[in-house]
C-alpha cells in the first residue's frame, strides 16, 4: 500500500479520492480502497492524442497503463491507386504538439517512445505499448480493460472500436461492460463524450452529428475544374492514375506530392485558376486537418478527468457529450446525446434511409460514402432473400455486379430492409428504404 | 495579373513541416507574431504559509508547454518555490532529480526540452519581501522584455495587484488563472482597446455578394445571359446560380415597380419563379444550379447592413478622429469609415463561394468580384493615405498588405475593450454582473465567488493573518465568505436567494476539498483553455475571452462572463 512519500506525492489527488464532496454519490466510501481500486485499474489510451492521455492518465494515479495507435489516420483510398500502409511512426509534423516525441525520435515507433518517456518521469506507473492499429487486436484484448480511453484521430477507428466494445457487453457479466471516453480534435474544436456500451448513446448514434465535407463531384474534377483544389484532386485521382498507374502513390513521400503539386498547376494554368501551393496539395491530398497542442491538451483532459471520475466516483462523471470551440472566446456544450433504438450498433431497430427508387444500385452505393447517417466507403448489401452486391470474393462480385446497373425500385420493395456491411467495420448495418 | 503562376518545385522548409498543422490555422502572419513574442509565467509569489508550499503552478507549466511546442519566441518563469514531493505528483515537467531544486529553474529546463527553436530562462531567486513586487522594483526594465504575462494564482491581492498595474501601464495583456480541485477559473485583462482584423469567422456567415445592388460590371455580366431560353440543355444547367439570381431580380423588378423582393414572403414568391424555371425535361430531372440558387435566395438576398460592432467601431473616438500616434488599425478604420458613408457599404471582400459552373465563366465572374475589390481596396488606400498625410509624422507608411487584409475583413473586425482582472469588491460593474447570474440555476458564479473568497483566505494567509496558517482554517474561511456575500448584498439584501446561497455553499466545500491543491486533468485542460488565448491575444488572430472563464470538472462544463 501507500508508503509514506507516496502519499506525499499524491496529496492533492488522494485529498479528493479519501474525502467526499458535496456533489459525490451519497453511497461512495472514499479511503484507500478507493485509491487502491485506482492503481488496479487495467486503463487503455488510444490514438493521436495519446501523448496527452498517457501523460495525464499517469499522473492521475492510474498505475497499469496500455497504449495502442497512436498513429495519423491514413489518408482517404481512392479506388484503384494503391496506398502504403501508413505505420505508427513518429513524423516531423507530429513536434508541434506530441510533446513526448524529439527531433531524435523522427522514425520511431510512437508508443513505445511515448511509453517509455511517462515511465521514466512518472516513478511507479507501467506502461505497455502496442505498436499498431486498434484494429489489430480482438476481443480478448480489450476485455482485460476497465475504462478505454481514446483519442483516435478517424471516424472509422472510432466507430469500429465503438462496435466492437458494444458487441462484448454480456448482460450477465458486468464486467464486461467497459466505459469507453472518447475526445477528438480539429483546430480550435473539439469533443469529449462518454459511453456506457449498450446503455448509453454510442458514437453511431451521434453519427450524423459528425457530417463528412461533401466530396467533390467526379465530373467537376474531370472537366470543369473551378478552384485550385479541383486541379489537386485531378493531378492526384486522374493523372496520377494515367501516367503512374504501376507507381503505388505515398501521400509522405514529398516527390510524389510535388508530382501531384506540378501536375494542379499545370492544369490550373491552363484554366487560369489561381492558388495551388504545395501546402495546399499536402492539405487535399493527404486530408490533413489542423491540430495544435492547446486543444488537444483541452480534449485530452477532459477526457482522462472523465476516467479518474468514473474509475473512483469521487465525482459524477460526463453524461454524456461536451464540445468545446476556442475561436471567439472560450465555449463549451454540454448535453446529453441521446441513445437512437434505429442505431445500427446499439438499437435493434433498422434505421430508416429515404432514396430515389429510380438512382441506380451504383449511384446508391455512392451516396453511402457522403451520408451523415451512414458514412460507408466500400458497402456491400443484400436483402433478406438476396444478395444485391458483394465486392468479395470475386466470385460473387462477378455475380452481382449488373445489379450495379438496375433501378432501386427494380431491386428492392418501397419500405423493405437491407443489410450493408463495409470492411472498414465488423457489424451489419440495417437500414428500411423509403422511396421518396 | 501580377500573381503570376509559380513553375518551380517550392517544397516546405522543415520548419514549415514541424509547423505544418498549425500554419494551416494562424498562417505565416500568426507564426511570426508568435516567434517575436516572449511570455513572462510568474508561477508562485512564495509559499502561503509555514505550513504550506503555495501554488503548485502546474496551469502555468501546462500553458508553457502548449505555447513552446507551436514556437513562442521565448518565456521566463518567476518561481521562488522548491521542488516537493506533492509537485512530482502534479508537475509532468519535474522529475524525480529536481527534489529539492528551485521549481523555476527545473521546470524551464524539462520545457525547453519541447523545442529548441524556444529560447527560455527562470527568476527563483527569493526576494526579501518574498514577493513579485520586489522583482518589478529592483528591475523596471523586466516587465517590458516581455508580450504576455501569465500568473498562477492564488496569489496575494496586493501581489497580483501590483503586477496587473504594471503590465497596464506597459499595455502588456495579463493571463490570471486559478485551478484547485475539479474548478479552474481565469481572467484576461487587456489594454483599454484590442483590435482585432483577422477574427475568422466562419466562411459561411461572411458572404458578401452584393445581389441587391450589383456594381455596373456584375450587372453587365448577368444582363449577358437575357436569352437563357436560347441556350442548350448543358449550357443552361452551368449558368452560375448567381448569375441566375441577378436575372430573375431583373425580371421580378419589371413585375414589381423596380423593386425587389423585401420580406419573406416575397422572397418565397422569388424563390418559387426561380425554381420553375429550372429545365426538368433533362435525363437528370433538374437542374443543380438552379437548386443553388433556390437554396441561396433566403440568405443572399438581403440588403446589405452594417453590424453593430463595427457600427461601434465607427462611433469610436480613435476612428473618428485619428492621431499621429494611432495604430495603424485605427488609421485604416477610420479610412474604411469613410468609404462606408460615401457608398453605404464596406469594401467588397471579394471572394466567391464555389458554384456549379463552367471553369470559365467561373473564372470570369470572380475576376469580376476580384477587379472590385482590388478596387475598393485602393479607394481606400488612397483615403488612408490622405489621412496620413494629414495627421502627420508617422514612421512611414501603412503597408498595402495590411489595408488589403483589412478590407476583405472590414465585416467582421472586433475591438474588445479591456478590463481589468475582477474582484467583487473590485469595479461596480463586476458586482453586478455578478448578480446578474448568481440566481440562474446552471450558472457558475458560485464557483468564481469561491475563488474570490480562497483569493481573500490566500491574502490573508501570506499577509500571516491567520494564526493556524492552514489554508482551511474554519474561522479564515467563514468570514471571507461573509465578507464576499456582504459584498455582494451590500445595497441590496434580496439578491442572493436561499438556492443560490446553496449553490454558493457547495461550490465553496468542494473548492476545499484539495485545500488548494491542484489535479493535473483539471490544471492540464486549463493550461490548454489559456494557451489558446495567450495565441490569440499574441497572433491578433481569432477572438480572445472578453474577459473571464470558469470550468467546472465536475460537471464537465464551463462558462463565460464578462465580470
Ligand atoms: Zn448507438
Amino acid at each position: 500500500m501507500a508508503s509514506a512519500d507516496s502519499s506525499l506525492r499524491w496529496k492533492h489527488l488522494h485529498k479528493v479520492l479519501t474525502k467526499p464532496g458535496p456533489f459525490s454519490d451519497e453511497d461512495w466510501v472514499p479511503g484507500s480502497e478507493t485509491i487502491s481500486a485506482l492503481e488496479t485499474s487495467k486503463i487503455l489510451g488510444a490514438g493521436g492524442l495519446g501523448c496527452e492521455i498517457l501523460k495525464n492518465l499517469a499522473l492521475s494515479g492510474f498505475k497499469d497503463i496500455h497504449v495502442i495507435d497512436m498513429g495519423k489516420s491514413p489518408p482517404i483510398t481512392f479506388s484503384g491507386i494503391p496506398q502504403l500502409t501508413l505505420t505508427d511512426t513518429i513524423d516531423i509534423s507530429n513536434l508541434n504538439r506530441q510533446f513526448l516525441f524529439r527531433q531524435a525520435d523522427i522514425g520511431k515507433p510512437k508508443a513505445e517512445v511515448a511509453a517509455a518517456f511517462v515511465e521514466r518521469r512518472v516513478k511507479g506507473v507501467k506502461i505497455t505499448p502496442y505498436v499498431g492499429k486498434i484494429q489489430d487486436k480482438d476481443e480478448d484484448y480489450y476485455m482485460q480493460f476497465k475504462i478505454v480511453v481514446c483519442g483516435l484521430d478517424s471516424i472509422e477507428a472510432r466507430r469500429w472500436i465503438n462496435a466492437t466494445l458494444i458487441g462484448m457487453v454480456d448482460p450477465e457479466n458486468p464486467e464486461s461492460l467497459k466505459p469507453f471516453i472518447d475526445g477528438g480534435t480539429e483546430g480550435f474544436k473539439g469533443q469529449a463524450r462518454v459511453i456506457l456500451p449498450t446503455l448509453s448513446s454510442c458514437i453511431e448514434c451521434q453519427l450524423d452529428m459528425h457530417a463528412p465535407r461533401p466530396a467533390v463531384p467526379l465530373c467537376t474534377i474531370a472537366t470543369i475544374p473551378r478552384q485550385p483544389q479541383h486541379c489537386i484532386e485531378w493531378a492526384h485521382q486522374i493523372a496520377w492514375q494515367e501516367k503512374r498507374k504501376d507507381d503505388p502513390f505515398d501521400s509522405d513521400d514529398l516527390d510524389h506530392i510535388g508530382w501531384v503539386y506540378n501536375a494542379a498547376l499545370e492544369r490550373a494554368k491552363q484554366f487560369h485558376i489561381h492558388g495551388v501551393t504545395f501546402q495546399m496539395t499536402q492539405g487535399v491530398v493527404k486530408n490533413i486537418i489542423p491540430a495544435i497542442a492547446s486543444t488537444n491538451a483541452v480534449i485530452a483532459a477532459a477526457t482522462t478527468s472523465e476516467a479518474l471520475k468514473i474509475a473512483t466516483s469521487c465525482n459524477p462523471y460526463l453524461d454524456n457529450y461536451m464540445m468545446y470551440a476556442g475561436e471567439e472566446g472560450v465555449y463549451t456544450y454540454t448535453f446529453e446525446a441521446e441513445k437512437k433504438p434505429d442505431c445500427p450498433v446499439c438499437g435493434n431497430l433498422a434505421r430508416n434511409m429515404t432514396v430515389d427508387p429510380d438512382m441506380t444500385l451504383q449511384e446508391y452505393i455512392d451516396t453511402l460514402g457522403d451520408r451523415p447517417e451512414a458514412q460507408l466507403k466500400k458497402p456491400s448489401m443484400r436483402t433478406e432473400e438476396k444478395t444485391l452486391y458483394q465486392r468479395f470474393p470475386p466470385q460473387l462480385e462477378e455475380q452481382t455486379r449488373a445489379n450495379l446497373q438496375r433501378k432501386l425500385r427494380d431491386l428492392v420493395e418501397d419500405g423493405q430492409e437491407i443489410a450493408v456491411s463495409d470492411p472498414a467495420y465488423t457489424i451489419d448495418f440495417r437500414y428500411r428504404l423509403l422511396f421518396k | 495579373m501580377t500573381d503570376a503562376f509559380p513553375s518551380a518545385l517550392t517544397g516546405p522548409s522543415s520548419k514549415e513541416r514541424k509547423y505544418d498543422r498549425q500554419l494551416r490555422l494562424w498562417a505565416a502572419s500568426g507564426q511570426k507574431a508568435l516567434e517575436e513574442s516572449r511570455v513572462l509565467l510568474v508561477n508562485s509569489d512564495g509559499p502561503w504559509s509555514n505550513q504550506s508550499t503555495g501554488v503548485s503552478g502546474v496551469v502555468g507549466v501546462e500553458t508553457l508547454k502548449n505555447l513552446v511546442l507551436p514556437g513562442i519566441g521565448g518565456f521566463t518563469i518567476v518561481d521562488p518555490a522548491t521542488v516537493t514531493e506533492a509537485d512530482l505528483g502534479v508537475n509532468f515537467f519535474l522529475e524525480e532529480q529536481s527534489l529539492g531544486k528551485p521549481r523555476a529553474a527545473e521546470t524551464c529546463r524539462l520545457l525547453k526540452e519541447l523545442n529548441p527553436d524556444v529560447e527560455g530562462s527562470f527568476q527563483s531567486k527569493v526576494w526579501d519581501s518574498g514577493s513579485i513586487t520586489e522583482l518589478l522594483r529592483q528591475d523596471p526594465g523586466f516587465l517590458a522584455q516581455h508580450r504576455l504575462v501569465l500568473v498562477s494564482g492564488p496569489m496575494k491581492r496586493p501581489s497580483l495587484d501590483a503586477l496587473c498595474k504594471a503590465a497596464s501601464e506597459l499595455n502588456i495583456p495579463v493571463l490570471y488563472t486559478r485551478s484547485v480541485g475539479f474548478y479552474s477559473s481565469f481572467s484576461l485583462q487587456l489594454p483599454p482597446l484590442f483590435p482585432i482584423v483577422e477574427t475568422h469567422p466562419d466562411p459561411e456567415t461572411t458572404q458578401d455578394l452584393r445581389l441587391l445592388n450589383p456594381w455596373p460590371e456584375l450587372a453587365e455580366a448577368a444582363s449577358r445571359i437575357d436569352d437563357l431560353e436560347t441556350l442548350d440543355d448543358h449550357q443552361h444547367g452551368h449558368v452560375p446560380y448567381l448569375l441566375l439570381l441577378l436575372h430573375y431580380l431583373e425580371k421580378w423588378k419589371e413585375a414589381h415597380n423596380g423593386n425587389v423582393p423585401s420580406n419573406y414572403k416575397e422572397k418565397s414568391e422569388f424563390r418559387e419563379m426561380v425554381r420553375s424555371s429550372a429545365r426538368t425535361c433533362n435525363p437528370e430531372g433538374g437542374e443543380e444550379n438552379y437548386d443553388e440558387a433556390v437554396a441561396a435566395v433566403l440568405k443572399s438576398l438581403n440588403p446589405f447592413s452594417l453590424r453593430s460592432s463595427t457600427r461601434e467601431i465607427f462611433e469610436m473616438e480613435e476612428c473618428k478622429n485619428p492621431r499621429a500616434d494611432s495604430a495603424d488599425f485605427w488609421i485604416i478604420a477610420s479610412a474604411v469609415r469613410e468609404f462606408f458613408q460615401q457608398h453605404n457599404v464596406l469594401p467588397l471582400p471579394g471572394s466567391l463561394p464555389d458554384m456549379k459552373a463552367q471553369s470559365a465563366d467561373y473564372v470570369s465572374l470572380q475576376n469580376i468580384y476580384k477587379s472590385k475589390a482590388k478596387k475598393d481596396v485602393e479607394e481606400v488606400t488612397n483615403i488612408v493615405r490622405r489621412i496620413e498625410s494629414q495627421i502627420g509624422s508617422r514612421s512611414g507608411d501603412i503597408p498595402e498588405k495590411d489595408i488589403e487584409i483589412f478590407c476583405k475583413n472590414a465585416a467582421h473586425i472586433k475591438v474588445i475593450r479591456g478590463r481589468s482582472i475582477p474582484e467583487i469588491d473590485g469595479e461596480a460593474q463586476t458586482l453586478k454582473a455578478i448578480r446578474n447570474s448568481i440566481s440562474i440555476p446552471d450558472s457558475l458564479i458560485p464557483v468564481f465567488i469561491a475563488f474570490q473568497a480562497l483569493d481573500n483566505v490566500v491574502t490573508d494567509l501570506q499577509e500571516r493573518r491567520i494564526p493556524s496558517g492552514s489554508i482551511d482554517d474554519e474561522v479564515a474561511w467563514g468570514a471571507q465568505i461573509d465578507r464576499v456575500l456582504s459584498a455582494l448584498t451590500a445595497d441590496d439584501q434580496s439578491t442572493i436567494d436561499e438556492d443560490a446561497r446553496e449553490r454558493i455553499s457547495e461550490a465553496i466545500q468542494e473548492l476545499r476539498r484539495t485545500e488548494g491543491g491542484e489535479l493535473h486533468n483539471i490544471s492540464s485542460l486549463t493550461g490548454g483553455l489559456v494557451a489558446q488565448e495567450a495565441l490569440k491575444v499574441i497572433t491578433r488572430q481569432y477572438v480572445p475571452l472578453d474577459n473571464t472563464c470558469i470550468f467546472d470538472g465536475v460537471r464537465s462544463r464551463s462558462e463565460m462572463y464578462t465580470l
